[in-house]
């Protein structure tokens, strides 16, 4: 009776999770997806704790109190910017705990008291092979996605270096380390009971794995690697639901990494790179082909006053935030200035890039923490088609997804990617720190187009003043 | 070979589950608008926390005296509901700006 209603429970919660990323598909119910997902989980694990013969139940409630309360405090204090990170950081948690699960189990097969799978161990059946397969495929995943989400979140935090870190004979190294770590794994099924030894160098070789996986990767492909290693986490859920035979982990495990997957290869398909190039890091290698178009480097610079007078007196203002923008948290102060070029009749609309911020969607989410409206906030296509009617933009903290060179130059390593057509319109101001490269280290010729004007300043600070200056017309 | 052909059918049930599965996660993600990739895919993070009940279930067969196993799933236990708590909480405040500005 208890152990039907456990199973009907988890089926439940199956159910929840597939609704609940369902809604969480539409603006307007996506909030009440990701709780009825949250309620799927919360029911799942409640019926977990009615698990015939579960010992040490008060140790696993302690467990979770703490989880929460740090991961509560946690996500509540994180800044939005910082918000990829801190999806990294939960994701390299999940990992570990995947990882250190399978370890336990090892652990309770040769030193616990659990004399079944020992005997099993001295005749190996399809079972014995099916379990072994699945726990090794938790331990080296689970172990590979906690440290390269530990590593993805420190390059974009800046605690590892956001550059492409390479070092000779990288690819060789990485596969290498990868081809070893599959013969340890097949080695371990003749080492007649297996060798519990093998098993603890598969984990160290793995975890080393995932730092030496993400390091060549640059900092502007972090959203796509902590979006695969998402789906590897995923994967993990599944193969401990395997271990365990328990359909919940199972289902949603691979729920988790179709969906995670999927979403990773859209990612890429929004930069127009394939993910092979982004796995191998060939981001910044393309830079060494030196471009031969010349670009003739005398910008024009803007006085906060005729920047002021310029979009005061436009018809049509487009906004081009980018992640300069984020981190400055000049997000308030953009939505100000909107407000006041508005209140003198000027039309305001936002141009995203899909990419704009650190994720896909980022920048849409911090334009929303300042109050701006979800109708102003325009996709790239159809942005694109507005530039030649709009009098001013004004590129604040982007860079790359408004380079011309993406369209022009077939030698620019971002040749190719989709970008916010900013050069159509009849004036650019940009609002920048200094004339320095962007994060794919390239130089961007739409600074040196005739009707470009240079802003220069933290974004923050200049749109300050700038709002001041219009304030005073 | 023979142990793998085995597998196979003994678990064939389970594999037509798993291959639907993936279907289900493709469809069931594939309409999603841009805006929502981040909030998305921070949600679907905290869904992998669900080997949050394999810690549990690990922990529940572990000798009491078996220290070492013990604080294995403990950790365990502890980094799983970082992963699901969190997660789910820094989707929510996500998801709570875009309906804030819909008024």
């Amino acid at each position: 009776m208890l152990s039907q209603l456990i199973d009907i429970s988890y089926l439940v919660a199956v159910v929840l999770f597939v609704l609940g990323i369902k809604y969480m598909g539409h603006p307007d119910s996506a909030r009440k997806g990701n709780l009825m997902a949250a309620g799927g989980m919360a029911l799942a694990v409640l019926a977990t704790f009615f698990t015939p013969g579960l010992n040490n139940i008060g140790l696993s409630i302690a467990g979770i109190a703490i989880g929460s309360v740090v991961g509560w405090l946690m996500s509540n204090r994180i800044k939005m910017t910082d918000m990829p990170q801190m999806v990294s950081f939960f994701n390299g948690m999940g990992g570990a705990a995947a990882a250190l699960i399978a370890i336990a189990e090892v652990y309770g097969i040769y030193h616990g008291s659990d004399i079944g799978m020992a005997t099993l161990m001295l005749n190996p059946n399809s079972t014995f092979y099916f379990y072994f397969a699945a726990l090794l495929v938790s331990l080296v995943v689970g172990g590979v996605s906690f440290t390269g989400s530990i590593i993805a979140m420190g390059k974009l935090q800046g605690f590892v270096s956001g550059k492409s870190v390479r070092w000779p004979m990288q690819k060789l190294t990485n596969n290498g380390l990868l081809v070893v770590i599959a013969a340890l794994s097949v080695l371990f099924f003749f080492l007649g009971e297996g060798n519990e030894m093998v098993i603890y160098i598969i984990l160290a070789l793995s975890l080393l794995f995932g730092v030496l996986f993400v390091m060549p990767i640059g900092g502007a492909d972090m959203p796509v690697v902590i979006s695969l290693l998402n789906s590897f986490t995923g994967l993990t859920a599944a193969t401990t639901g395997l271990l365990f035979d328990n359909k919940v982990m199972l289902m949603g495990g691979v729920l988790v990494g179709s969906a995670g997957f999927l979403l990773t290869v859209l990612m890429c398909k929004a930069m127009n790179r394939s993910l092979t190039a982004v796995l191998l890091g060939a981001f910044n290698s393309g830079t060494g082909a030196a471009s031969d178009r010349e670009i003739d480097t005398t910008y024009r610079e803007i006085n906060l006053s005729d920047a002021s007078i310029l979009l005061a007196y436009a018809r049509k203002v487009v906004i081009i935030p980018g992640y300069g923008l984020a981190v400055a948290q000049a997000q308030h102060v953009v939505h100000e200035l909107e407000k006041l070029l508005e209140a003198k009749g000027v039309e305001v609309k936002y141009g995203i890039h899909p990419v704009a911020g650190r994720m896909p969607g980022h920048m849409n989410v911090l334009l929303a923490e300042s109050d701006v409206s979800y109708d102003k906030l325009i996709e790239m296509e159809k942005i694109n088609d507005e530039f030649p009617q709009t009098d001013v933009v004004v590129v604040i903290g982007a860079n790359d997804v408004v380079n011309p060179a993406a369209e022009l130059d077939p030698a620019s390593p971002i040749y190719g990617m989709p970008i916010l057509q900013a050069d159509r319109a009849q004036n650019i101001i940009v609002i920048k720190r200094s004339m320095s490269a962007g994060y794919a280290g390239i130089e961007n010729e739409l600074f040196y187009n005739p009707k470009t004007r240079m802003l220069f300043g933290d974004a923050k600070s200049a749109l300050s003043s700038l709002v001041e200056a219009v304030k005073a017309l | 070979m023979e142990n793998l052909l085995a597998l196979i059918s003994e678990n064939l049930q389970l594999i037509y589950v798993l291959v639907l599965a993936v279907f289900v996660g493709v469809e069931v993600i594939s309409k999603v608008p841009q805006v929502l990739h981040t909030p998305l895919m921070s949600g679907s993070n905290a869904l992998s926390g669900v080997v949050i009940i394999g810690s549990i279930l690990v922990m529940g067969k572990t000798d009491a005296d078996n220290y070492l196993a013990l604080a294995l799933g403990f950790l365990a236990v502890v980094l799983a509901t970082l992963n699901v708590v969190g997660g789910f909480a820094v989707t929510d405040r996500m998801l709570d700006m875009f309906r804030k500005k819909k008024k």
